[in-house]
C-alpha cells in the first residue's frame, strides 16, 4: 500500500520541523489513523517504514507502545471513558455502565452492528469537570447519564 | 483566606482570549518587546529567573532559573540546543495546564519566545499529550497568528532573533510526562526513560543541550521579566513563591482550576475556593498533588499547600492537584485504580517497576473485591519497599510505590478488615472488566 498523496505532502513538511526525520513519526502515525480507518493496519505500518527508512518492526514497536494507537479497527464511533481516580470518585462506573448498556458493547468492545466501540482510558486531564468520555476526539465533561443519552441519540 | 493579586489566569477569562489582539491588548508581548528592544542580556534575564525563585510546576519543584543556567555557554559548545515544553499532563487529578493551552496560548508562546533567547535556543518544541486536541490546535493556531505578526521565526520583532516554536503531539503514554521519556518519545521513539547523567542539559534531544519545562513554568516567565524576580519573590512562602495553579477534584462542591498564592491551607482551598465537601460530608482521604504523593488523612487538611510544609507531613506538592475523598470511600478501591493505572503506564524497561506495579494492581485488586489474602497488607509494604526509592531509571516505580506506603500507613486497618470480611464493607459499585493494555 503506498500512502495518499496529501499525507505524502503534509509528511515531506512536518519532517522539516525537526533535524532527524524520525521525529515525525509519531504525528504521522496520528494523521494515518485519522485519515486511513481509524487504526494502524500492518499496510500502514508498512507503508510509514518505508517513508521514514525505518525497518516496519520498528513502526510497530511504536506503534504498540501508545495508548491512542489502534492496531484493530474500531467501530464507526470511538467512546473512551475515563476511568481513573477523580473521575470514578464522581461516577465514572455509572457513566461506563450506561455507556455499554445504551451502545449495545462491553468495555474493550465493539457493539455487533459496528457503530460504537468503548475503550476504558486512564486520566484524561479532565479532572475538575468529572465524569468525561471522549466522543471521536471531543471531551464531553460533568457528564450525567442524561447527558450521555443526548449525545449518543444524536449519533448517525 | 487573605486578598491577593491574581495575574495567571485574568486573561482566560475575556472573551477570544485566544487572539493575538485580545492578547496584545491586555499587555501581551510586552515581555518579550522589554527583552529585545532594551535589550537584556541573556545572563540579565536568568538573573532574574534566579532572583523570582520560580520553582517548576510539573511536579519536581526544581528551580527553574538554576535548570536554565545549566545550559552550556554557546561560545563553548556551538552545538545546537532546544527547549522541549512539557503539556504531556497525565497526572491523575492534574488538569492546569490544558486551561493556560486553550484559554491563554499566547502566554506560553511568549514564555516559550523569552526562554529560547535567554537560553540562546534554535527551537522550541511544545509536547502536548496527544487527547488535548482542543490545547494543541489552539496553540497551532496561536503560532500561526503570531508568526504572521513577525513574533516567531526569523528576525523576531525586526532584530536579531530568531527561534521557530513547533508543537508536537504525544499518543497516550503517561511516562512521557517524564523529561527524558518525553525526549525519546520527541525523537519518534517508544517513551523509555534514559538513565541521568547525562543530564538532558548536556545530552537532551537529539544529543544536544536540552531544557524541559512545565507549561505552567514558561507561563510564568514573562510576568517575571515584565515585573522583576523581587516582585515574584515576594508572593508566597519561604521555598515556595509566586502564584499556582490548584485543580481540585473529587468529592467537593466546586472542583476546578483556581489560581492562589503559596500560603493558603488545603483546608482554606477546601472549605473556602472549593465550596466544601460535599453532601454535607467529611473528608476522609487526600492527595495534595496527583495520585503519585502520599495520601493525607482528612484532619491533615490545616497544612499550607506548599513544598515545605507538605514535606513535614510526609507528602508532596506535586502537581498541587489536590484529589478529596469524602469519609464514605472505599480506601481499597482508590488504590486498586491507582495501582492499576502505574500497572498500565510502566515502560516495562525496569523489572522493579514493571513486575511491581503489576503485583501491586494484582494485590488491591483481590483486597478490594473481597479476595485478599492474610499477608496482602505486609506483601504491599515489601513491594513498595523493594521498587522505590532510587532503585530504577525514572521515578515512576516511586509514582507507585509511594501512594502505597502511605494507603498501608493510614489505612492499615481498613484494608486489613477488607481482608477479614472477605469483602470491602465500603465497596461502590463496580463493572467488571479485563485489564487494559
Amino acid at each position: 500500500m503506498a500512502l495518499p498523496a496529501k499525507l505524502i505532502q503534509e509528511f515531506d513538511e512536518l519532517v522539516t520541523h525537526y533535524p532527524e526525520k524520525r521525529a515525525g513519526l509519531i504525528p504521522a502515525l496520528h494523521r494515518c489513523q485519522e485519515e486511513l480507518g481509524g487504526w494502524i493496519s500492518p499496510d500502514t505500518m508498512e507503508a510509514l517504514a518505508e517513508y521514514f527508512g525505518l525497518e516496519p518492526v520498528e513502526v510497530y514497536g511504536v506503534a504498540s507502545f501508545y495508548p491512542m494507537f489502534r492496531l484493530t479497527p474500531p467501530g464507526k464511533h470511538v467512546i473512551s471513558v475515563c476511568h481513573n481516580i477523580s473521575c470514578e470518585l464522581r461516577g465514572a462506573t455509572q457513566i461506563m455502565e450506561h455507556v455499554c448498556k445504551k451502545t449495545g458493547t462491553k468495555p474493550y468492545g465493539t457493539s455487533a452492528d459496528g457503530k460504537f466501540t468503548v475503550w476504558p482510558v486512564e486520566c484524561q486531564g479532565a479532572c475538575a469537570n468529572a465524569p468525561m468520555i471522549d466522543l471521536d476526539g471531543v471531551y464531553h465533561e460533568d457528564l450525567t447519564t442524561e447527558k450521555v443519552d443526548k449525545l449518543l441519540g444524536g449519533l448517525a | 483566606m487573605k486578598s491577593f493579586e491574581r495575574y495567571l489566569l485574568n486573561r482566560t477569562t475575556l472573551a477570544n482570549s485566544e487572539t493575538l489582539a485580545v492578547y496584545k491588548a491586555n499587555g501581551g508581548y510586552k515581555a518579550l518587546e522589554k527583552v529585545l528592544k532594551k535589550p537584556m542580556t541573556p545572563a540579565e534575564i536568568i538573573a532574574e529567573m534566579k532572583a523570582s525563585n520560580l520553582r517548576g510546576r510539573g511536579g519536581a519543584g526544581f528551580p527553574c532559573g538554576m535548570k536554565w543556567s545549566f545550559m552550556p555557554d554557546p561560545a563553548k559548545d556551538p552545538r545546537p540546543r532546544y527547549l522541549a515544553v512539557n503539556a504531556d499532563e497525565s497526572e491523575p487529578g492534574t488538569c492546569k495546564d490544558r486551561v493556560l493551552m486553550e484559554k491563554d496560548p499566547h502566554g506560553l508562546i511568549e514564555g516559550c519566545l523569552i526562554a529560547a533567547y535567554a537560553m540562546r535556543l534554535q527551537a522550541v518544541y511544545i509536547y502536548v499529550r496527544g487527547e488535548y486536541r482542543k490545547s494543541y490546535d489552539t496553540l497551532l493556531a496561536a503560532i500561526a497568528e503570531a508568526r504572521k505578526a513577525g513574533l516567531v521565526g526569523k528576525n523576531v520583532m525586526g532584530t536579531d532573533f530568531s527561534c521557530d516554536v513547533w508543537m508536537h503531539k504525544g499518543a497516550g503514554a503517561y511516562i512521557c510526562g517524564e523529561e527524558t521519556g518525553l525526549m525519546e518519545s520527541l525523537e519518534g521513539k517508544r517513551g523509555h526513560p534514559r538513565p541521568k547523567p547525562p543530564f538532558p542539559a548536556g545530552f537532551g534531544l537529539w544529543g544536544k543541550p536540552t531544557t524541559v519545562n512545565n507549561v505552567e513554568t514558561i507561563f510564568n516567565v514573562p510576568f517575571i521579566v515584565e515585573r522583576g524576580g523581587a516582585w515574584f519573590s515576594s508572593i508566597g512562602t519561604q521555598n515556595s513563591k509566586g502564584n499556582f495553579l490548584c485543580g481540585i477534584s473529587g468529592h467537593v462542591n466546586k472542583p476546578g482550576v483556581y489560581e492562589l498564592p503559596f500560603g493558603v491551607t488545603a483546608r482554606e482551598i477546601v472549605d473556602e475556593v472549593a465550596g466544601g465537601i460535599w453532601k454535607g460530608r467529611k473528608c476522609k482521604a487526600w492527595f495534595p498533588g496527583g495520585s503519585s504523593c502520599a495520601l493525607l488523612r482528612g484532619e491533615d487538611l490545616d497544612v499550607v499547600l506548599d513544598h515545605d510544609s507538605l514535606k513535614t507531613k510526609g507528602s508532596s506538592l506535586g502537581t498541587a492537584a489536590m484529589i478529596v475523598m469524602d469519609d464514605t470511600t472505599s480506601m481499597a478501591r482508590v488504590m486498586e485504580i491507582i495501582a492499576r493505572f502505574y500497572d498500565h503506564e510502566s515502560c516495562g524497561q525496569c523489572s522493579q517497576c514493571r513486575e511491581g506495579t503489576q503485583w501491586l494492581a494484582q494485590i488491591f485488586h483481590r483486597i478490594a473485591t473481597g479476595h485478599g489474602k492474610p499477608d496482602d497488607v505486609a506483601t504491599l509494604e515489601s513491594l513498595a519497599k523493594g521498587m522505590a526509592p532510587g532503585k530504577t531509571i525514572c521515578a515512576l516505580a516511586d509514582a507507585a510505590a509511594i501512594p502505597t506506603l502511605s494507603a498501608v500507613r493510614i489505612f492499615k486497618t481498613e484494608l486489613e478488615e477488607c481482608i477479614r470480611q472477605a469483602k470491602d464493607p465500603l465497596a461502590p459499585p463496580r463493572v467488571e472488566y479485563a485489564g487494559a493494555h
